[in-house]
């Protein structure tokens, strides 16, 4: 996929984000109820957007092979759910990965760029893209400088983005912002309108390693960047939430919030994906007991 | 009774807080001659899934705490029940209980505790055996706790009926949501009781609710292990046996009345571990 990339965008041009506005906004979608056969749809769906991740140093060849058979049979003994989108993975897996899902529509993520802080320089970050892609990685989840951003060295953020969009070739390209660390929704609406000029296919909250993950209103706020960015240019880019979306409910929230913020055509998992470890369980436990009638215990689902 | 002049709001104790139901639906609580009493919370499936949740959470730390801690903690129960003997005397007899039998009432829970406080430290012995083997194995089996308890109280739910029923599996080891029966406000002070007496947050969970609304989701919850059903109601007793076959719960059935203290109350909501132990020839 050919990506143009847009001039530097100056910071005056992000729009201002107000913080009470966009609190109070994303707090009404978890008003919304989802009932039966809505829910069953919604909790169905959420499945197919799961990047399921594994990204700890434990990570073995194992580990990695087991959660890609979950990645791709959800819930054995009933095709209707699932496949996941795709697994996340360090580079060094990504081998193990594309193995274990050939033939499968799962694809295959990897982190790459010093993931989860950074800090390197940018020539050993874009080896590692490259390493990553040259494995067979379908996507490319890359952290921005923080630092250097907080410093206001906006600029180098551009440029590594538009970097490493170069490094992944026919990749898409997943931007982290780590919205924790940006500390203002100011920030993270200017981080995202450089990402996506930049090039990115996505824009990502964050790597699930700092104690502030994604929130409904940090993603609204990017959801907003990235229907001004689509009303400007044409250009669809993708939203995914990571790391604290721990239950369907929320997951839920999050589908809602897409759904009037982006319209229908965002809801697929071309565009939308959901980062998370834990979640998946949560859904499935939700599915069995939207079927069923009896609320699920984890002891009937597979840990990995 | 008061000073405050409104009647008090009686919540669910669930995981260590004082929640309304979620579902917002009220159970009117009236006295012998139809006076309103108090509003209590008729809860929801929703909560007692709460419960289970808050009930599953603790139930780990509660299990591998000493047997020494757990006798401590009941018999720090049976301290402050004892001290607020007055508050529950006063809800009894605004139930319709004369003022004598409220206090043997409110005595008759305290001694409970105790017994039970004391066998904390005593019911293994009891049941573990040495078993004779014909290998070279040391060979003994010994109880450990089950996990998640509902408990269906008796139907009257007084103050000894509530705790002959919580005590026993709590000292054992387990995590319990209890159905309170018709006495929703003497239960709601005990779970104020509890939660002013080192009880961790969720090892008990206290429910007030219509019994034909809950009781069949206490046994169809895949995340329980065992059941204690206070009823004489063949049909209810069946329906719950029935449910309960899904996840193979275990199913402990008593008649509709207080248990008699007795340890084989703690062994209803154990698990026989046996350990086969290579010995020297």
């Amino acid at each position: 996929m050919k990506t143009e990339v847009l001039p530097f965008p100056a910071r005056r041009d992000s729009p201002a984000i107000d913080q009470v506005g966009v609190e109070e906004r994303a707090q009404r979608f978890c008003a919304r109820s989802l009932k039966k056969e809505t829910k069953m749809s919604a909790l169905k769906l959420a499945v197919t957007m799961l990047d399921v991740t594994t990204l700890e140093g434990a990570d073995s060849v194992g580990k990695v092979r087991q959660m890609c058979q979950k990645a791709m049979r959800p819930l054995p003994g009933d095709p209707s759910v699932g496949p996941a989108a795709a697994v996340c993975v360090y580079p060094r897996m990504v081998k193990t990965a594309v193995k274990a899902v050939e033939g499968s529509k799962v694809r295959v993520a990897a982190v790459a760029t010093q993931f989860p802080s950074g800090q390197m320089r940018l020539k050993e970050r874009l080896g590692e893209v490259k390493y990553a892609v040259g494995e067979g990685a379908d996507e490319i989840d890359m952290v921005i400088s923080r630092g250097q951003f907080l410093q206001g060295e906006y600029r180098a953020i551009y440029d590594e983005v538009a970097a490493c969009k170069e490094a992944c070739g026919e990749a898409r390209l997943k931007v982290i912002l780590e919205t924790g660390e940006l500390t203002t929704y100011d920030n993270v609406r200017f981080a995202s309108d450089m990402s996506m000029a930049a090039g990115a296919d996505f824009i990502k909250t964050s790597t699930g390693k700092v104690p502030i993950a994604a929130t409904l209103p940090v993603t609204l706020v990017m959801l907003q960047a990235i229907e001004d960015f689509y009303e400007r240019t044409g250009r669809m880019v993708g939203m995914k939430p990571a790391g604290g979306i721990s239950n369907a409910k929320l997951a839920l929230q999050y589908l809602v919030m897409v759904r009037e913020v982006l319209g229908p055509k965002w809801l697929t998992n071309d565009w939308f994906r959901f980062g998370a470890s834990s979640l998946t369980n949560d859904l499935l436990m939700q599915i069995r007991k939207q079927e069923t009638g009896r609320y699920q215990s984890g002891d009937y689902f597979s840990q990995d | 009774m008061s000073n405050l002049g409104i009647p008090k709001t009686y919540k669910l104790f669930i995981g260590g807080k004082f929640p309304r139901t979620e579902s917002g639906r009220i159970l009117k609580v009236r006295g012998p001659k139809g006076e309103f009493l108090a509003n209590a919370s008729r809860a929801s499936r929703k909560d007692f899934r709460n419960s289970v949740v808050a009930a599953r959470r603790a139930s780990g730390g509660w299990a591998k705490s000493t047997a020494y801690l757990k006798g401590q903690i009941l018999y720090r129960i049976a301290e402050i029940l004892d001290g607020r003997t007055d508050q529950f005397v006063n809800e009894l007899v605004a139930h319709g209980l004369p003022e004598n039998k409220a206090r043997a009432e409110v005595a008759e829970a305290v001694d409970l505790l105790v017994h039970y406080a004391g066998w904390s430290d005593k019911y293994q012995a009891l049941f573990s055996t040495v078993n004779p083997v014909a290998s070279s194995h040391f060979n003994f089996s010994s109880p450990e706790p089950s996990g998640v308890v509902v408990i269906v109280s008796p139907t009257r739910g007084s103050l000894p009926e509530l705790v002959s029923v919580i005590a026993p599996a709590m000292v054992g080891g387990n995590a319990v949501v209890v159905l309170a029966g018709e006495n929703a406000l003497t239960a709601i002070s005990f779970a104020e009781v509890l939660a002013t007496s080192d009880v961790p947050a969720g090892v008990v969970n206290i429910l007030t609710g219509h019994r034909d609304e809950l009781v069949p989701e206490f046994a169809k919850h895949m995340d329980v292990n065992a059941m204690l059903l206070c009823s004489d109601d063949a049909e209810e007793r069946q329906g719950v046996e029935l449910e309960a076959v899904e996840n193979l719960k275990r199913v402990a059935l008593q008649p509709d009345r207080p248990l008699s203290p007795s340890p084989y109350h703690i062994l209803d909501f154990q698990e026989i571990k046996t350990t086969w132990h290579p010995v020297g020839v």
